[in-house]
C-alpha cells in the first residue's frame, strides 16, 4: 500500500489542478468569448437594471400578468432554495391541504396549498365553472421550483382575467400567447410551452410599440 | 403515452445503439494502448504524468496490486475533498461566504465518500452549504476521477476473461490517466461548450440581484456550471451544481440539452459492452450483454412511462387534465417541468438509476408508486442495466458468472465463460460481492426504520444548520411522507446510497450525523467491497488456461444467453428485495387506486 501513495499523491494534485482549476477557467474562457449572454446566465434588462433570467422563472401575482406554475423553491421562485414539494401520490397534505390564515390574518405557517386547494383558486381567478378542467401544469409544483414555463393551454385560459384587467381585447392576449409559444424544439423534443417572464414583457409592451427586452440567444 | 414521447423515446434508443460500436472500438484501442487519433496531441503530456508518477506502462499489476493502488488513489482523494470542503471558509472564490457551519464534520465526511465513490448522494443544498471552489476543486474533480476509476476497474475485470496464464491484470494508473485524458477530456469540452449555448452559466461573476417584473427579487445565483453538468452526466456522477439538480433550468435548460444529457449517461456504460467484446476477441459477447441490458431497460421504461400518464386518480378527481396537448389521461406533473413533459422525465428517470448516475429533472418522490418502483428497482439490481461507467460493466458481468454457475446446475456440467472454468472461487466472489450490496442496504433501512436513537443522543439526528436546532428521531424517522411511501424512502436512500448511485426520495431529511455518517459507509462499503472480490475474480481468471469449447459448452454469445442473463438479473435483484417492495411502493399502489391518503 505505502508504494502507492507516491502515485496516489502525485495523481490526485496533477488531475485537482488539471480538472479543478484550468479546465473550467479555459472552458470559461471560451464560454464568454463565444456565448457571453448565457454565460452569464441569460440576465434580461429592462431600463438597464436586471429584472431576471430568461431561463429562471419568477413571481408574478398582479391579474393582469401570466402566473406561473405554484412553486415550492423557498417563499416561491427563490433560486437559492430550487427543489420540488417531494410529497408523494398518497400525501393528504399533497391532495387536500387547505390554504389556512391565523386569526390575524398572517399566513398560517403550516399550511400548505393542496392540489385541490390550487385547483379551486385557479377556477376563481379565472371564472372557471367547477367542472371546468384545470391544467395540469397549474396546480401542481415543478420539480426545480423555478420553472419557467406554463402549457399554452394554462396560458390561453388566463387570458380572459388578463384582458379585463389591462382592459384589453382577448384576442390581443390571445396574440401574445401565439407569438410566445415555443414549439417542441427541433419539431422533436420536450414540450409546447409560453415563457411566462417573455409574454409578460410583451404584455407590457402592448400598445407602446416600444420594443421589449426579449431575451436573446437561447440558442433555438 | 404519446406519439412524441415514444418518438424521443425510439431516437433515444437509435443514438445510444449507434454511438455503443464506434465509442467501444475507440476505448478498446485506448486502453489496449493502441495508437488513436488523439495519440499525437496528448500522448506526450501522457508520458510526462507516468514520469511524475513513476510507473512504467508495461509495468503489469496482479489484482492484489491493481487494488492496493485503487485503494490508496481513492482514499488520497476523499481526504482532500473532505479538507477542502471544511476549509472552504479560507479559501477563495467563495461569494456567498460559505464557511464549515455549512460543511460540519458529518456531512463532510458523508460528501467526501460520496464523491470519491462516484455516487454524488448530496444531503445538502448545493447552493446554500458549498463554494464555488468546493464545486470545481473538491467535488469536480472527483466526478472525473472516480468515473475513470470506475473504468479501470472494468477492464481489469474484462482482462482477467481476456488473457490466460496472465498473473497481472494491467496497470492501474495507466488505465485510470488514459480513461481521463484520451476518452472524458475530449467529450466533456465541446459538451460543456454545447449546455452554454443552450443556456447553462459558465461564469465566476457574482450572483445577481434581479429586481422582478411584479415586485418580486431574485438573487440568481450562477458559476463554472456547465463544466461541472458535462462530467456530472458522462461519469454517471449525478452530483448537481443547485439542489434541484438537472431541473433546475440553469443545469438543463432546455429539452435538447435534456436529451443530450439522457444520451451521455448511458454513451460509455453502453459503449464498455462492446469494449469488453473486443477485449475478448469477440465482439457478440459483448452484444449479448448489452442486449440483456437493453431488455431490461426497456420492460422498466414502459412501466414508468405507463404509470406517470396514467397519474393519480385522486389527481383525476379534482378534475385536473394533463396538459400534454396529445394525451386523454391525467399525466403526473406534480415534481415535473413543463418543458419536458412526461415522456422526457419517465425516460431520464429510468435511465438514471438504470445507470449509477443518479442525476435528476423530475423529482422522483412525487412519482407514482410504480413509476417510482421503477427506478427503485432498477437502483436493486446493483445498476447493472448499463450501469455506472465502468461499475455496469463489472456488475453485469458479476451477475454473468452467476448466471453460467446456475445453468450449469440445470444441466449438469461444470460452468464456463469465455473459455474458463468458472470454479468455486468466482463464485463465491461474485456472490460476496452481490451479498454485501443486499445486506448493507437491507440493514441500514431496517435500522433507520427503528431509529436506535435514545433521548440523550438526540443531537445524533439533528439537521445541520437548522436553527432553532431540529431533533429529529424516531418518531418520524425524518421522512416526508407518512405510511407506506415513507418507508419507501427509506430503502431508497440506502439502495441508492449503497449502489452508489445518489439519486433520492429526497422528501426524507438526511442531513443529519446519523444519516450523514451511516449513508457514508453504505456508500463505502458498495463501492469497495463490491470492487475488491471481483478484482479478486478477475486475477484468479486471468491466471486459468482457456478450455476448448466441446459440444456441450453453454453458448454466451447468443440471445438465450442475453434471455437468461436478464432473467437471473430480475430473479436475484428483484426476489432479494420483493418483501422490502411490496411493503413500500406495491402497498403505495394498491393505497393509491384506492384514493387513500394519509
Amino acid at each position: 500500500m505505502i508504494r502507492h501513495l507516491r502515485p496516489a499523491l502525485v495523481t490526485v494534485l496533477i488531475l485537482s489542478a488539471l480538472f479543478g482549476l484550468v479546465l473550467p477557467t479555459a472552458i470559461t474562457g471560451a464560454a464568454l468569448f463565444l456565448f457571453p449572454h448565457q454565460a452569464g446566465g441569460s440576465l434580461v434588462q429592462l431600463g438597464g437594471r436586471v429584472i431576471g433570467s430568461g431561463v429562471i422563472g419568477q413571481t408574478f401575482a398582479s391579474p393582469g400578468y401570466f402566473h406561473p406554475r405554484p412553486s415550492a423553491a423557498g417563499a416561491g421562485y427563490d433560486p437559492l432554495a430550487s427543489g420540488g414539494t417531494n410529497l408523494g401520490p398518497t400525501n393528504a397534505k399533497l391532495l387536500r391541504g387547505r390554504h389556512r390564515d391565523h386569526a390575524g390574518g398572517a399566513p398560517d405557517p403550516g399550511d400548505f396549498d393542496g392540489i385541490g386547494d390550487l385547483a379551486a383558486s385557479y377556477r376563481a381567478e379565472n371564472q372557471l365553472a367547477a367542472t371546468d378542467l384545470a391544467p395540469a401544469d397549474a396546480v401542481t409544483r415543478s420539480a426545480s421550483g423555478l420553472d419557467p414555463h406554463i402549457s399554452p393551454r394554462n396560458a390561453i385560459l388566463q387570458a380572459a382575467r388578463i384582458a379585463r384587467a389591462r382592459r384589453v381585447s382577448v384576442a390581443s392576449v390571445r396574440d401574445i400567447i401565439d407569438q410566445n409559444t415555443e414549439g417542441r424544439q427541433w419539431g422533436i423534443f420536450g414540450q409546447p410551452r409560453v415563457n411566462v417572464l417573455r409574454a409578460n414583457l410583451a404584455l407590457d409592451g402592448m400598445g407602446s410599440g416600444q420594443a421589449t427586452a426579449h431575451p436573446t440567444g437561447t440558442g433555438r | 403515452m404519446t406519439g412524441h414521447g415514444i418518438l424521443e423515446i425510439v431516437l433515444f434508443c437509435l443514438t445510444v445503439t449507434a454511438l455503443t460500436k464506434p465509442l467501444g472500438v475507440y476505448m478498446h484501442r485506448v486502453f489496449e494502448g493502441q495508437p488513436t487519433a488523439l495519440s499525437r496531441a496528448i500522448g506526450p503530456v501522457e508520458r510526462v504524468i507516468y514520469r511524475l508518477l513513476g510507473v512504467r506502462e508495461s509495468d503489469d499489476m496482479r489484482w492484489t496490486q491493481y487494488s492496493f493502488a485503487l485503494l490508496a488513489f481513492s482514499a488520497v482523494g476523499m481526504l482532500l475533498t473532505y479538507v477542502l470542503l471544511r476549509l472552504q471558509g479560507a479559501l477563495p472564490l467563495n461569494p456567498r461566504g460559505f464557511g464549515g457551519g455549512q460543511m460540519p464534520p458529518d456531512l463532510a465526511f458523508g460528501t467526501a465518500a460520496s464523491f470519491a465513490t462516484n455516487t454524488n448522494w448530496q444531503s445538502y443544498v448545493p447552493e446554500a452549504s458549498v463554494s464555488t471552489l468546493s464545486n470545481m476543486l473538491a467535488l469536480t474533480v472527483q466526478n472525473w476521477t472516480s468515473a475513470a476509476a470506475g473504468m479501470a476497474v472494468a477492464v481489469a475485470v474484462c482482462r482477467g476473461f481476456a488473457r490466460h496464464g496472465s498473473a497481472g491484470i494491467g496497470n492501474f494508473w495507466v488505465d485510470l490517466i488514459r480513461a481521463c485524458l484520451y476518452i472524458l477530456l475530449p467529450i466533456c469540452i465541446p459538451y460543456a461548450l454545447f449546455l452554454v449555448w443552450q443556456g447553462v452559466p459558465q461564469t465566476f461573476a457574482a450572483p445577481v440581484v434581479a429586481a422582478g417584473l411584479d415586485g418580486s427579487r431574485q438573487t440568481l445565483l450562477t458559476g463554472p456550471v456547465a463544466s461541472q453538468e458535462a462530467i456530472k452526466m458522462l461519469g454517471t456522477n449525478g452530483g448537481g451544481f443547485f439542489n434541484a439538480n438537472s431541473a433546475h433550468p440553469f443545469e438543463n435548460p432546455t429539452p435538447l440539452t435534456n436529451f443530450v444529457q439522457i444520451v451521455s449517461i448511458f454513451a460509455i456504460p453502453a459503449a464498455l459492452t462492446c469494449t469488453f467484446g473486443r477485449m475478448v476477441g469477440n465482439p457478440r459477447q459483448g452484444w449479448a450483454i448489452f442486449g440483456a441490458m437493453a431488455a431490461l431497460f426497456l420492460c422498466g421504461l414502459a412501466v414508468c412511462y405507463q404509470a406517470e400518464t396514467a397519474g393519480v386518480p385522486a389527481v383525476r378527481d379534482i378534475r385536473v387534465a394533463a396538459f400534454e396537448d396529445d394525451a386523454p389521461g391525467a399525466g403526473n406533473m406534480e415534481g415535473k417541468e413543463v418543458r419536458f413533459g412526461i415522456a422526457p422525465s419517465a425516460l431520464f428517470a429510468t435511465v438514471t438509476t438504470a445507470a449509477s448516475c443518479g442525476a435528476v429533472n423530475s423529482m422522483h418522490d412525487s412519482y407514482t408508486p410504480l413509476g417510482g418502483m421503477v427506478a427503485l428497482l432498477n437502483i436493486l439490481c446493483d445498476e447493472t442495466v448499463f450501469g455506472g461507467v465502468g461499475a455496469g460493466l463489472f456488475g453485469m458481468l458479476m451477475y454473468a458468472i452467476v448466471a453460467v454457475f446456475i445453468a450449469g446446475l440445470m444441466v449438469g456440467r461444470t460452468p464456463e465463460y469465455l473459455g474458463k472454468k468458472i470454479g468455486k472461487y468466482e463464485v463465491r466472489m461474485a456472490i460476496l460481492a452481490l451479498l454485501i450490496l443486499f445486506a448493507t442496504a437491507a440493514s441500514w433501512t431496517a435500522l433507520a426504520c427503528t431509529m436506535p436513537i435514545p433521548p440523550s443522543a438526540a443531537a445524533l439526528n439533528r439537521v445541520n444548520g437548522s436553527s432553532p436546532a431540529l431533533d429529529l428521531g424516531g418518531a418520524s424517522n425524518n421522512v416526508g411522507n407518512p405510511g407506506a411511501h415513507g418507508f419507501s424512502e427509506l430503502l431508497y436512500a440506502y439502495a441508492s446510497q449503497t449502489g452508489n448511485n445518489g439519486s433520492a426520495f429526497a422528501g426524507l431529511t438526511a442531513n443529519t450525523p446519523y444519516y450523514n455518517l451511516t449513508g457514508g459507509i453504505a456508500m463505502l462499503v458498495g463501492r469497495f467491497l463490491m470492487i475488491i472480490p471481483l478484482l479478486a475474480m478477475s486475477g484468479s481468471l486471468a491466471r486459468k488456461q482457456p478450455t476448448p469449447a466441446s459440444a456441450g459448452s453453454l453458448a454466451t454469445d447468443t440471445p438465450t444467453f442475453a434471455f437468461l442473463l436478464a432473467g437471473v438479473v430480475l430473479v436475484v435483484g428483484a426476489l432479494e428485495y420483493f418483501p422490502a417492495l411490496a411493503l413500500g411502493p406495491i402497498a403505495e399502489n394498491l393505497q393509491m387506486l384506492a384514493r387513500q391518503a394519509f
